[in-house]
């Protein structure tokens, strides 16, 4: 099932839900003609596209609203902080090539301090799929939740069939004695990789997928630091803001610490390529994930990454 | 004032269009919006502006901001032709080892300032502008606008400044091509009576057709239009200019071609060739 047929289908069982977009259109191409008045386009205005979804919410409609992740959440942030998030309306923001998926776009395009600034917000609710298979498998209870939610659209196909989604649990993908890799989003791809070349290189390896970054699973990340000699934080987004410091929020917060290391952007923009000269330049392919983790470099072989079938 | 030579114009504006096609491959590029920019960029940087490769940090040299942005390959290209930017470059499109992607940034010499966000570049070129007025230069400052830019509120914010300041050394030019990225601008968020609503803001607008260098040269040559008011260039275009297989089809606002498509293309441009695109259809914004 893809993004769209999802929307699509609870869209039509849904008559509350009105699908807005600030003319970002790629994911939700057949809608106009399938849910006519029910379609909002509102043009190149995103904090305009915010406020109107506040009032159709404070009419009792559940706007899923869309536009490209940057300006989404950093064009109407304010928008969105005052009109979604001090009321608490149920606004459920799909941000667009969030992280590295803006590839060839440019810093402009670049959401990678998007977890960091939607999370500060009261009430809002911040949500990364790793692929399309585990973006459908979330969203039903996004937007059945009566919270403001931002969802960083992921709409990559992988091989990896996801558990069911529990909001505010993450997915244990595997558990390991000597490092657990902590990740969402885009990067789950690789992690899936950099697992296999750390358990060839001997080691037990965990994996977990975050899937909800607010609420987070405390648990998960508690255990994880228990069980295993290394945390990796492994993201594409701004190393302030993120996982990393979600976890040492969460470490601090029950009395504890680990030896964590954070894969991320570090307190700079990446280079504009496409995407996967961009995972290679910036360090995160799986090869050169595990490599990092493991302080030396191997012979093992990188899978060909696919360039995404979409561009801004 | 530079020189105007019509016949060069249209020569420079087809080795423009070469290079946007030649960029519209391996990865693409918004080919459209930059093919209705075409002539508008090279009429300002050949004839109207006083910027070239050796003025570049000169704090008296004319300014071009491109808001729009996306539409930078004809950027690209006209520096490439106007030895602003070595056309070996062109080549590096989306390369990790160049700056020459699918938005403006000032790596590229002579790039003003970066852009692909709509509606930043029009409260930059205000604060250039005001700055000019206080120092008491006597330098244009152009913005170039797309209209589905016109969408975002601070594009008026910008008029309701600029005018408020008295910015009569300030150019705003909108690149008329009437296409968002999806649609029609009309059929969306319209704009028209587009003329009548910037005079209402207190604006001197001329409005003419963006691809007739001899009505552009005569806009231009009536710069300042009006002391103490904003100028506003409404420059009519056609998204796809100059190649009829993708002119006004909304489903060709990104392109990514195929090497063989690209050689069509490059016939079509001189008109002799009418090309059967087979490729994707990338319509994303």
């Amino acid at each position: 099932m893809t993004y769209e047929q999802l929307l699509t289908e609870t869209a039509l069982a849904n008559e509350q839900v009105i699908v807005m977009t600030a003319e970002n259109r790629a994911l939700v191409r057949n809608l106009p003609g399938i849910l006519g008045k029910r379609f909002i386009d509102t043009g190149i205005t995103e904090q305009t596209m915010i406020g109107a979804a506040a009032g159709l919410a404070l009419r009792g409609r559940i706007p899923v609203v869309h536009a490209l992740a940057a300006f989404l959440t950093m064009r109407a942030f304010e928008f969105v902080r005052t009109d979604l998030g001090i009321p608490g309306l149920p606004a459920k923001l799909s941000g667009f090539i969030p992280g590295l998926l803006s590839d060839g776009n440019g810093p402009t395009h670049q959401a990678i301090e998007d977890i960091a600034i939607m999370r500060g917000i009261p009430n809002v609710t911040v949500f990364a799929p790793a692929d399309e298979d585990d973006l459908v498998k979330m969203l039903p209870q996004i937007w059945q939740s009566a919270q403001p939610a931002y969802t960083r659209i992921n709409t990559r196909k992988t091989w990896y069939e996801h558990a069911p989604f529990v909001l505010g649990k993450a997915e244990v993908i595997a558990e390991g004695t000597d490092v657990t890799i902590l990740t969402y989003g885009l990067l789950f791809e690789q992690a899936l990789i950099a697992v296999e070349i750390l358990q060839s290189e001997g080691l037990s390896v965990g994996l977990i997928n975050m899937r909800s970054l607010k609420p987070v699973d405390e648990q998960a990340i508690l255990t994880a630091s228990a069980q295993s000699k290394l945390v990796v934080t492994l993201e594409d987004h701004f190393v302030t803001g993120g996982l990393y410091t979600i976890v040492a929020e969460v470490l601090l917060k029950h009395q504890t610490t680990a030896r964590v290391l954070p894969i991320a952007l570090n307190n700079k923009w990446f280079k504009p390529a496409l995407l996967p000269d961009v995972l290679q330049h910036e360090g995160f392919t799986g090869k050169q994930i595990a490599e990092q983790i493991l302080g030396y470099k191997t012979t093992h072989h990188q899978p060909e990454i696919l360039t995404p079938e979409f561009s801004e | 004032m530079n020189n105007f030579n019509e016949h060069e114009l249209r020569a420079t504006a087809l080795n423009v269009r070469e290079h946007i096609v030649r960029m519209s491959t391996d990865g693409g590029c918004f080919t459209g919006a930059s093919l209705s920019a075409v002539d508008l960029i090279v009429y300002l940087y050949s004839s109207f502006l006083n910027v070239n490769a050796d003025n570049l940090a000169d704090p008296n040299r004319d300014y071009l901001f491109l808001s729009k942005g996306h539409d930078v390959p004809a950027l690209y290209g006209t520096f490439a032709e106007l030895g602003l930017l070595d056309k070996a470059r062109l080549g590096n499109h989306l390369s990790l080892n160049d700056h020459i992607y699918w938005h403006p940034n000032t790596h590229i010499p002579g790039i003003e300032f970066h852009s692909g966000s709509l509606g930043h570049l029009p409260s930059v070129a205000i604060g250039v502008a005001m700055d000019i007025k206080i120092s008491g230069g006597g330098n244009k400052v152009v913005c170039i606008l797309g209209d589905g830019e016109l969408n975002e509120g601070t594009c008026w914010e910008a008029m309701l400044v600029a005018n408020a300041y008295k910015l009569d050394n300030l150019i705003f030019v909108v690149d008329r091509n009437h296409f968002q990225a999806n649609v029609r601008t009309e059929d969306l968020i319209p704009l028209e009576p587009l003329a009548d609503k910037f005079a209402a803001f207190g604006a001197a607008v001329k409005r003419i057709n963006g691809h007739n260098f001899t009505a552009l040269h005569e806009a231009f040559s009536a710069y300042p239009f009006e002391q103490g008011k904003v100028n506003v260039v409404i420059a009519d275009t056609v998204r796809g200019k100059g190649l009829p297989s993708i002119e006004e089809r909304a489903d060709r606002w990104f392109c990514n071609f195929n090497a063989d498509e690209v050689e069509q293309l490059l016939l079509e441009l001189h008109g002799e060739h009418q090309t059967l695109l087979t490729s994707e259809t990338l319509v994303v914004r």
